[in-house]
């Protein structure tokens, strides 16, 4: 028994697919990881079932790496499975992290998603008004649908998780030292987010063309201006979540000439991104006369998706205030 | 809760060099003002993180104020206009998350100006009293 591979399992809850690419795009180094370990479970690539899991011993799987915001009954029951019968879990990559781009959907609630979704977008063709019911019967028989909730949740607002793998997806080089870590057994504490504990700006090539003193006045959107690739993106009026951002990236935002948009999430001193980075940007904003900072504030589209990009969920007020049912 | 029986919880944080000595005037004053504001003291309106705004309405504050010197008084020059920055586009970002702009509110409250602290506390709870309670219930796992 005690020369048998530890025991890996790879799910997914509500994200786009890029994380299960990003196991994927490990290319050679995932033969690697397969000789290391015995991969059990992981539906985007092989045919094992819940029941499969289900008749695993609880704690026999070594570590479950879980990816993806929880917004469905159905991903809740998952993962509180996978956590019964592992020893540790990952959450890997930014919405399983920190709620990531699925989580933006709490500024809305089910009823008014299920209205645009199903009624009011230009491409709908719903004549009869047709909407997912969680139970429905069809030819006598019932068949039922996942619930779906409110609001979006990170992984550890529903289960317990023991490290955090940050990115948009996370990048081959944390990955790996994760993996290798833990079949080392040389782990960092738990709760550890398994990246640097310093912000982007530290890291980044173009730090030195901040100037000491940020002064901004005009405000732009990347498309809006031609990138200089070498200048700070503050320092270009374009609004770059480096300072409010964990590194370990690599800058790969920054060398495709886009500024960051946060993805990697905060660092460890910092409770809420969002209210964190609006901080530092209100203080750089060059105005000091009532009316000049609210006409600069004006042209600043959509500050709460800007600033809380990927962490709407894992911010202090998680959400927008929900409607009270009449 | 009804509209009668409700008493605004408002949080107020005030720069000690300006307006908590104002607010302390008030009192020995013995001006009479509303006692729905919870004071907090701070160095300066500019040490205000907006990370406690937050933490606050999230808490069950119904409305916070922020409060500070005067444009040109602040003992470290600065952190008023930092404030004032701060406060209006957290005000435009409070608003995407369906809190009110006039439930965060600030203020210039110098240490001589006790009868305008007393206004700003009477004006504030009379005003968010209108508006009513805030009930954050936000990302409470209520499916
Ligand atoms: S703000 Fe962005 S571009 Fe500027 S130094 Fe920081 S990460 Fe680099
Ligand atoms: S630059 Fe920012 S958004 Fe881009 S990958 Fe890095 S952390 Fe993520
Ligand atoms: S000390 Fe009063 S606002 Fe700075």
């Amino acid at each position: 028994m005690s020369d048998q591979k530890p025991k890996v399992a790879f799910y997914w809850c509500a994200s786009c697919g890029g994380c299960e690419e990003a196991v994927i795009d490990l290319a050679e180094d995932i033969l690697k990881v397969v000789e290391a370990v015995d991969i059990v479970f992981w539906p985007v690539a092989l045919d094992f079932k819940k029941s499969d899991v289900e008749a695993m011993e609880d704690g026999s799987i070594a570590v479950s790496f879980i990816n993806g915001a929880v917004r469905l009954s159905e991903q809740e029951e998952m993962v509180k499975l996978l956590r019964r019968k592992s020893q540790l879990v990952v959450a890997f990559g930014s919405c399983a992290h920190l709620g990531g781009i699925p989580g933006l959907a709490n500024f809305w609630d089910k009823e008014s998603i299920f209205n645009r979704a199903y009624h009011t977008t230009p491409s709908t063709d719903n004549p009869e008004g047709v909407v997912p019911q969680e139970k429905c019967t069809i030819d006598g028989k019932e068949l039922y649908l996942p619930s779906f909730f409110n609001t979006v949740y990170a992984l550890d607002q529903v289960i317990d998780v023991d490290y955090y793998l940050p990115g948009c997806a996370p990048p081959r080089d944390l990955i790996m030292n994760a993996v290798q870590a833990i079949l080392e057994g040389n782990l960092p504490p738990k709760g550890s987010v398994l990246s640097p504990n310093k912000a982007l700006c530290e890291d980044c090539d173009r730090n030195d063309t901040k100037p000491e003193k940020l002064a901004i006045k005009d405000i732009k959107r990347p498309w809006e201006v031609i990138l200089d690739p070498e200048v700070c993106f503050l320092a270009q009026g374009v609004i770059c979540l480096g300072p409010a951002t964990r590194t370990g990236c690599g800058q790969r935002c920054i060398s495709a000439n886009m500024p960051c948009r946060g993805c990697f999430g905060p660092t460890d001193q910092v409770i809420d991104m969002g209210a964190k980075f609006l901080a530092a940007f209100a203080s750089i904003l060059d105005a000091d006369d009532e009316s000049e900072v609210e006409k600069i504030v004006e042209t600043i589209v959509d500050p709460a998706g800007t600033f809380y990009r990927f962490s709407l969920p894992t911010s202090i007020l998680r959400r927008r205030k929900m409607e009270e049912k009449r | 809760m009804s509209q009668q029986a409700f008493e605004p919880k408002l949080v107020g944080f005030l720069c000690n060099w300006c307006s908590y000595t104002g607010a302390d005037l008030a009192g020995t004053a013995r001006m009479t003002y509303a006692p729905n504001l919870r004071i907090i003291r701070v160095m300066c309106s500019g040490r205000v993180d907006p990370q406690f705004v937050l933490k606050a309405f999230q808490e069950g504050a119904d409305g916070v104020l922020i409060s500070g010197c005067h444009p040109g008084d602040c003992h470290y020059q600065e952190g008023n206009y930092k404030a004032l920055r701060r406060h209006r586009l957290l005000s435009k970002m409070l608003e995407q998350f369906g809190i009110e702009k006039e439930r965060f509110r600030l203020e210039w409250v110098s240490a001589a100006e006790g009868a305008k602290f007393q206004k700003v506390c009477n004006e504030f709870t009379e005003q968010i009293r209108k508006l009513g309670p805030l009930s954050w219930n936000g990302g409470k796992k209520n499916e």
